[in-house]
């Protein structure tokens, strides 16, 4: 099978090609690459020292203080795990129902959009350009404009008033979230997946096609196998949007407690008044590091994937 | 090493309360199934009366109330604990569901299908607007009659949109409150003013003196900054002009710009923006509300004038101690004085409170909303050890351990003039747009006072 | 750890008997997920060749077109139609919400403010993401670097708000030390009286674009690099040998050989940037004259409980994104005809 994304470069060099990659690497670049990296964590930095002071601290001075004057507290992230009353769950289970949201929130809407793309980049129709140039521009639909209509939806069964579905009393479930986040997600997705199915080889596919694949062979033996690295790669963006979420959950969960995901949890924390930042250091904290190691260990799927336009220019 | 023994005691204690809570659960068991099985046989035990006071709300047994509301923890916890015994008693069970997105989920949700049984509206102006849309429903006669034996008329007409009686009070607070430390005051001889000339002068001696900035004045909070600023100009509204024009102002009978509304910034404009009084003047926009009256406990300001329930966040956030004004010796401690009126005899009060609705009518919901208008919750929430309190006129003032409230209790029962915080009830461009967006401004951008007025009296709506 | 483990553990009334079901219907679910693929591709491969004309359109694009048809655009067309009508959606007023948004001096700020975040954002992002990008190209532990870079997008944008509110906090008291890192780095270099930094317009509009730079231009370094690696060496390899300078490299070779992506880029990000209100919302509440559309659009719908105002202001929004789509469309178009 013909290799379609590129050999990462500098993998094998030889005597030339090193000297032109020390060429490159030029050292003042990569320092001021560093430096550059290490100036946008300071902000994050400064969270995570911060959540481990004590609130008397965070309130009167600065993190930066914490160097000359440590005052460890583990005290904040307790709060976050053990705060609460007889009747709010464990943060075990915001941390379970976040996976139970996010994970199929994340299938549903690539498988979805793997198809339209494909049909977008390989069916022959009238109306094709149209279709995809719409779906395009459906990104920009912000988000609130669309809670009541689908509620509605969800909840009564009806559009616009009318009734069209009988009241599957689905609502106070993940289903409702799971639907939402799948269309918020299908125009980016069906956008760059198709920019990327686009330039698989077209006499690939006509051989295939010559040899009498039908469409659906033709997508699973050869299309679906190649585009994996580039699902891979939308499927990280998919995640983390979808776990830092807080609108969707919100509404579409119904106010239900059961199956309320971390982002809703941490919110609350904050305090009726809005004092309680110091949990939300913690909180923040603890949120964000599923995220990170999703990225850590699917991030070289970015160098082989994620082709969103052509190089050849 | 300190922290390591900080943790082992953090450690000792996690569990000693984790044992108590799985003991007191395991207790309530017990209490549970004398107290309902007890019956007239009369339970030995004295803690619970048995389940008699519930007995109209019985037959609702395994059903679920839901009571959707902003009050979140720490506050949310003491409320779910005052429902214990009625939840044992009645086998209703009380879905507390706080969130801070409220106003404005509580559309979204009315709309789209899946509202909460009950939700606790904290202004009567969101109440009308959700009210309109046809989603809720009446309060049931009982409820009615409750709260017609047990609060002021005036409360009962918050609750009341377009003739229609539907949401019943829960918790009030007091505005008209002046927050000082009797030590500060003790230490440099300052006298508690009765008039407003007074507090003024007192202002001038404290910046004479140098020993504070004479106000901490916050208005930030997120998105409803400047909500601390509406609270000035309705206590000055009532005390400069009287009940009724204050009346005529909130429904806007009296426009907004007209020569009263600036006669009262005006007034407010000699403490509020004046740097000698409040430091500097734009960082009042950026100073949040909550850590504003901070400067009182480490001696840094004098005055904060603030409601009733900032003692609380206070005492959390700063280590402040709520202590009667006679304490004066009481390092941090706090309290309050009556803030001043024209004359002394002129005592006007200013409050705020939250009101229960109801969307569904099923029994189990009424059950609980009228529940909720009994003197006997309303006494035992008051004395779970937080700084809550209601209207309620048979709240006893036993029940209220805060000195603060407890004064507070007393003005709400027995004040010759009461009005609502006017932001509350004027319509929700206003009072939850405008009047916080102008005030904000009239401090961050020095904005002209006849032009912040204009600006409001622009915005209200037509209808 | 052990006292975590134990909070975890302490006994409360909920538990497995909650996670259990819900468990189940998700696994239940996925499974149903994946069986209904597997039965739709077994008809599809038994079909005849004329079967497989229809059936072809029924399981791979249909799907996404009804979804999208009952989620986003029946919405938009019911938005068009509330922002005709009144703040209750109930009588028809034709234009006069538009003629509002464009004779309010608030909304005149926020639609400038629109307009310079939906310049700075992209632009900024961007350009550093492309610069991180290409001196990370080569390098040694480049890796470490753009995880770093990248670290912001995995950051809420709660926890951004927190996170640069520690930043810009101002302390108006001149006796009691600074909480914000900018008032304490201005004092350390000789301002004594810093500026109240989230007050002061039009800086203020500047600061909050900083956050979302942060954070956007992770996505931006991550997409272009991944552009870059794909440029053959020896085309490159090329240019060295000619003696083209860094620079030379870097604007005749690189970018024009990307050009596509950096469209692609700068696309999404614009779109992001539109739609974003937290940031503005949680840190001045679109007060300071920091407002921008996609705030005041929820404050109208929501907070001020007025349809008609939200959805005008939502459809100016979708307005102002056309040029944008405009250009991608031609731009993918004259790649189509390429091909």
């Amino acid at each position: 099978m013909t290799q379609l994304a590129p050999k990462p470069s500098g993998l094998k060099l030889t005597r030339g090609r090193r000297k032109v990659k020390d060429a490159f690497s030029s050292p003042w670049a990569s320092f001021f690459a560093i430096v550059i990296a290490l100036l946008w964590t300071i902000p994050t930095f400064g969270l995570l020292v911060t959540s481990f002071r004590p609130k008397v601290d965070i309130v009167t001075t600065g993190w930066w203080t914490f160097f000359s004057n440590p005052n460890v507290t583990l005290e904040n992230y307790q709060t976050v795990f053990l705060q609460g009353n007889n009747v709010t769950p464990p943060l075990s289970q915001y941390i379970f129902n976040s996976f139970a949201i996010t994970i199929p929130a994340a299938v549903f809407p690539l498988t979805i959009a793997v198809f339209a793309a494909y049909a977008l980049a390989w069916f022959e129709f009238k109306g094709r350009d149209f279709i995809f140039f719409s779906i395009f521009a459906l990104q920009v639909i912000p988000l609130q404009l669309t809670l009541i209509p689908l509620l509605q939806l969800f909840a009564r069964g009806q559009i616009a008033g009318v009734q069209v579905l009988p009241d599957m009393e689905i609502t106070g479930s993940y289903i409702p979230i799971w639907i939402a986040h799948t269309i918020f997600g299908l125009p980016l997705a069906i956008f760059l997946l198709h920019n990327f199915l686009r330039q698989i080889p077209r006499e690939l596919v006509e051989a295939a096609r010559v040899d009498g694949a039908g469409w659906f062979m033709l997508f699973r033996k050869i299309i679906f196998p190649l585009s994996i690295p580039a699902i891979a790669s939308f499927a990280i963006f998919q995640f983390l949007w979808v776990w830092n979420d807080l609108l969707v959950g919100l509404t579409f969960g119904g106010g239900v407690r059961e199956i309320a995901p971390l982002t809703v949890r941490l919110a609350e924390m904050v305090g009726t008044r809005g004092s309680g930042w110091e949990v939300l250091t913690a909180g923040a904290f603890i949120s964000m590091i599923v995220p990170l190691i999703v990225f850590f260990t699917l991030q070289r799927y970015f160098i082989r994937g994620l082709l969103a336009g052509s190089v050849k220019g | 090493m300190s922290t390591l023994r900080r943790r082992l005691v953090a450690v000792g204690a996690t569990a000693i309360a984790s044992t108590l809570v799985i003991a007191g659960c395991a207790a309530t068991e017990e209490e549970t199934t004398s107290g309902s099985t007890g019956g007239d046989s009369g339970s030995t035990e004295e803690t619970m009366e048995g389940c008699d006071f519930y007995a109209d709300y019985m037959g609702n047994e395994g059903t679920e109330v839901e009571i959707y509301t902003t009050i979140i923890d720490p506050e949310a916890s003491l409320f779910i604990d005052s429902f214990g015994e009625f939840e044992e008693c009645t086998g209703i069970t009380i879905n507390w569901n706080g969130s801070q997105d409220f106003e404005t989920q509580i559309q979204v949700r009315a709309e789209g299908g899946t509202a909460p049984e009950l939700a606790i509206f904290p202004q009567p102006g969101l109440l009308a607007d959700m009210a309109r849309t046809g989603y809720m429903v009446a309060a049931s006669q009982a409820v009615a009659d409750s709260v017609d034996a047990n609060y002021t008329a005036d409360w009962k007409v918050y609750g009341t949109v377009d003739g229609v009686f539907y949401a019943a009070p829960l918790g009030a607070n007091v505005k008209s409150f002046v927050w000082y430390s009797p030590k500060t005051f003790a230490d440099n001889g300052w006298e508690i003013p009765t008039t407003w000339a007074e507090l003024l002068a007192l202002s001038d001696t404290i910046a004479a003196s140098g020993a504070s900035q004479p106000w901490c004045v916050g208005v930030e909070s997120g998105v409803a900054t400047g909500w601390a600023a509406t609270d000035w100009m309705e206590d000055l509204m009532l005390r400069f002009q009287d009940a009724e024009t204050y009346d005529r102002w909130v429904s806007n009978d009296l426009a907004f710009n007209s020569p009263e509304v600036l006669e009262v910034i005006n007034e407010a404009d000699k403490i509020l923006r004046n740097p000698d009084y409040v430091g500097n003047v734009q960082a009042i926009a950026a100073t949040s509300f909550a850590t504003a009256g901070g400067g009182l406990v480490d001696g840094s300001c004098a005055m904060h004038r603030q409601a009733s329930f900032i003692g609380g966040i206070l005492a959390a956030d700063f280590g402040a101690q709520i202590v009667t004004p006679e304490d004066t010796d009481v390092e941090g401690g706090i309290t309050t004085f009556y803030f001043p009126g024209v004359s002394a005899d002129n005592r006007p009060a200013l409050g705020g409170g939250e009101f229960v609705g109801a969307f569904s009518d099923r029994p189990e919901v009424q059950a609980v909303q009228h529940y909720l208008t009994t003197a006997e919750w309303n006494n035992k929430k008051a004395a779970d050890g937080g700084s809550w309190f209601s209207a309620h006129l048979g709240l006893k003032q036993e029940s209220v351990a805060d000195p603060v409230n407890k004064v507070a209790v007393d003005i709400l029962q027995n004040a010759s003039t009461f009005r609502f915080d006017a932001s509350d009830l004027m319509p929700g461009a206003v009072g939850a747009g405008t009047f916080w967006t102008e005030m904000t401004a009239w401090f961050a951008e020095g904005k002209d006072s006849q032009a912040v007025l204009d600006a409001i009296q622009a915005s209200w709506p037509a209808d | 750890m052990g006292i975590l483990t134990f909070g975890i553990l302490t006994a409360r009334e909920t538990g497995w008997d909650v996670i259990a079901p819900n468990l189940t219907i998700t696994i239940f679910g996925l499974l149903t997920f994946a069986a209904v693929i597997f039965l739709l591709f077994v008809i599809g491969e038994r079909s005849s060749v004329k079967a497989q004309e229809w059936v072809k359109y029924l399981v791979f694009l249909v799907p996404a077109l009804f979804l999208l048809t009952i989620g986003l655009i029946y919405p938009a067309i019911r938005t068009l139609f509330l922002s005709f009508m009144d703040a209750r959606g109930e009588n028809f007023i034709g234009f006069d919400n538009y003629m509002w948004a464009f004779t309010k001096p608030e909304i005149l700020v926020v639609l400038r403010n629109t307009i310079i975040w939906t310049l700075a954002v992209p632009i900024f992002s961007t350009t550093i993401g492309l610069g991180i990008a290409y001196f990370t190209d080569r390098m040694k532990r480049g890796t470490w670097v753009k995880s770093l870079i990248f670290m912001p997008m995995a950051i809420s944008f709660v926890g951004a708000s927190v996170i640069w509110r520690f930043v810009y906090q101002y302390e108006p008291n001149l006796n009691k030390p600074d909480i914000g890192l900018m008032s304490a780095l201005a004092k350390a270099i000789g301002i004594a009286d810093p500026p109240i930094w989230l007050i002061e317009a039009p800086m203020n509009t500047f600061l909050l674009i900083a956050v979302m730079v942060w954070i956007q231009t992770g996505f931006a370094m991550v997409v272009l690099g991944a552009a870059m690696k794909n440029i053959p060496d020896e085309i490159v390899e090329a240019s060295m040998l000619d003696g083209a300078s860094q620079w030379r490299r870097f604007s005749q070779i690189t970018v024009p050989m990307i050009r596509s992506t950096i469209v692609v880029v700068v696309t999404t990000v614009l779109i992001g940037t539109l739609k974003v209100f937290d940031i503005v919302r949680t840190m001045t509440g679109g007060n300071f004259e920091t407002n921008v559309i996609a705030n005041e659009m929820f404050n109208q719908a929501f907070q001020q409980r007025n349809y008609g105002t939200g959805s005008a202001l939502a459809i100016l929004l979708f307005l102002g994104v056309i040029p944008i789509v405009a250009y991608n469309i031609r731009q993918l178009r004259r790649e189509r005809t390429e091909r």
